[in-house]
């Protein structure tokens, strides 16, 4: 069987820049499974997801490759299409809960807009199903948040509306972009069980973009190492965290703090080690360059 | 509560009320002119020029704000006045508010070649020195009413266009609107329940200034005789006409004076005050 999602050696730039921001990426996801997206800031984690989505900003543009969502290649689809099939397969969980939920509109619309507007729902419908979300991801009054602005609830609150709302329309795919970065530890536990039993319950795919490598291991089946807009590394997740196949991703390991020893210090990625993976990174370019 | 300016509940209270009194009584004043003013604001008595206000000696008690040189009640000028005052800023300013913000918001949000466009011409129509542009306007389209309320639409639009322009990028950025995309939902739709919420209280804040605006331009043009006719009582043209006799009766320039400059420092402080009010943020 093929996997579910496919992305086939994208590339993207940065217009007025000579050098590539994504550089033949490369990947697949299976239904049901989890991919961790890893890297440091900057490496180009969640503009794959964007990509994907369709919301790149618009500095930045797709120069080749493919992204095979169910066998159609959303690349070469009619704008128009290739939204409706994102917004009927696919769904985002966005960074900042701050920033992601539209200040001046109560929960409840921004919930059941897309099942009433875009899968043809009737109002009383989407609100049931927005009920049932809403307990499924343990909010104690759906009643009362549902009436609620915002900014009226806390934090990790607005990460679970999001991650309802992400759910709401079964999707076949979900993009966690660093879903739990901008949440305290405490929540950030909370959080990321909700997103694997609702993952798991729903067999849905993902991708999910962190820079947190304890993350993955608590969510992830498989994981690829990003630098510099390049895949270097991709690995089952016990594999990798029995020993990573590059210098890198060992380095970058290592510098993950330890719990179980916390008064370690922190170990930064060395600098022969930066040197080397950014001089595989142009090797690969001039090779890419050579070759188109 | 505070925030980085002071007391956001101090500020929310003297502002908004003090200023929301006095454009509430001006309004009511305006609307209903005809019938509260003591005498026909255009009737003169000439054995009654120049009559001083209530408390100095020599008033009668019938002009309870002196009479011009002509013997024209100031106080009904005064209520016709702000009869036009009002209607030019309200006209003015939701016109000018709803081509401004149209234009603004398409920009902010479509960006590309229609950012382009209606960007270079704001850049391009506000190299224009307003006044004369208003005085040119006039000349061309004759004095009047609607010739006032076309010239500030016409003059003003691109004060809309820029802030709401800024506005609509800026929340064009933020990541709903980036989930409201994903969802699939149409971009006319994004534009107007995702975006235009969220710039309505900055427009609500323009709208009041502009309306502040909208009576000044009135009281210059009426002030230079390119409004309505002469002897029409406007508060630009009580002004002119006090100005000239500032000596002998100083109470024919000083009240509307002191009626046009509270009235516009009110339509500020109100839309400053409403936007503090309404922001999502602040609230």
């Amino acid at each position: 069987m093929s996997a579910f999602l496919t992305v086939n050696s994208l590339s993207a730039v940065l217009h007025g820049f000579d050098q590539r921001v994504l550089r033949s990426v490369s990947f697949s996801i299976d239904t049901g499974e989890v991919l961790g997206l890893v890297g440091e800031s900057g490496a180009g984690k969640s503009m794959i997801g964007k990509a994907i989505l369709g919301i790149l900003p618009s500095a930045i543009s797709i120069i080749e490759g493919e992204i095979l969502l169910n066998g159609e290649d959303l690349q070469k689809m009619r704008p128009a299409d290739r939204r409706r099939l994102v917004g009927a397969t696919a769904a985002l969980i966005p960074q900042d809960p701050l920033t992601a939920l539209n200040p001046s509109r109560r929960i409840e619309p921004q919930i059941t807009n897309r099942l009433v507007d875009i899968l043809g729902w009737s109002k009383s419908d989407a609100r049931v199903r927005a009920m049932e979300l809403l307990n499924e991801v343990h909010i104690d009054s759906p009643e009362r948040v549902m009436g609620s602005y915002p900014h009226e609830l806390s934090g990790g609150m607005r990460q679970r509306v999001l991650i309802a709302s992400a759910f709401a329309a079964n999707p076949k795919l979900v993009i966690a972009d660093e879903p739990t970065t901008a949440l305290d530890v405490t929540v950030q536990k909370q959080i990321l069980r909700l997103i694997r039993e609702l993952q798991a319950r729903h067999a849905t795919a993902m991708v999910f973009v962190t820079h947190d490598l304890g993350v993955v291991s608590k969510v992830c089946q498989r994981l690829s190492v990003l630098y510099g807009g390049k895949i270097i590394e991709n690995s089952r997740v016990p594999d990798f965290f029995k020993g990573p196949r590059h210098a890198y991703s060992r380095a970058l390991l290592a510098a993950t703090p330890k719990y179980t020893d916390p008064d370690a210090s922190l170990l930064p990625v060395d600098d022969a080690v930066i040197e080397a993976v950014a001089a595989e990174v142009l090797a690969a370019d001039k090779e890419w360059r050579h070759g188109a | 509560m505070l925030d980085g300016r002071g007391s956001i509940n101090r500020r929310l209270g003297a502002r908004l009320w003090l200023s929301g009194i006095w454009l509430g009584i001006m309004a009511a004043l305006a609307l209903f002119a005809p019938m509260v003013s003591p005498h026909d604001p255009l009737a003169q008595d000439l054995f009654a020029g120049r009559l001083p206000p209530f408390w100095m000696s020599g008033s009668d008690p019938a002009y309870v704000l002196g009479t011009d040189s002509l013997g024209r009640d100031v106080l009904s000028r005064l209520f016709h006045g702000a009869q036009i005052a009002f209607s030019v800023a309200l006209v003015a300013g939701l016109a000018t508010a709803l081509v401004g913000s149209l234009l603004g918001l398409l920009a902010g949000y479509m960006r590309g070649w229609v950012d382009i466009v209606i960007s270079r011409l704001v850049d391009i129509w506000m190299a224009f020195p307003p006044v004369l542009f208003a005085i040119l306007l006039i000349a061309v389209l004759g004095t009047g009413l609607t010739s006032i309320i076309i010239a500030i639409i016409v003059i003003d639009w691109t004060r809309f266009c820029r802030v709401v322009r800024a506005e609509a990028m800026n929340q064009s950025a933020m990541d709903y609107v980036a989930s409201a995309v994903v969802a699939g939902r149409p971009r006319r739709d994004i534009l107007w329940r995702e975006i235009l919420p969220n710039v309505l209280p900055t427009i609500v804040a323009l709208l009041t200034l502009e309306m502040g605006i909208a009576v000044i331009v009135e009281a210059i043009l009426s002030f230079v005789n390119l409004s309505i006719s002469t002897d029409a009582p406007t508060w630009g043209g009580m002004i002119a006409e006090g100005r000239t006799s500032i000596h002998q009766a100083w109470w024919v320039l000083a009240f509307p004076l002191g009626v046009l400059f509270l009235t516009v420092l009110s339509f500020s402080q109100f839309g400053e005050g409403l936007k503090d009010r309404f922001d999502p943020v602040l609230r």
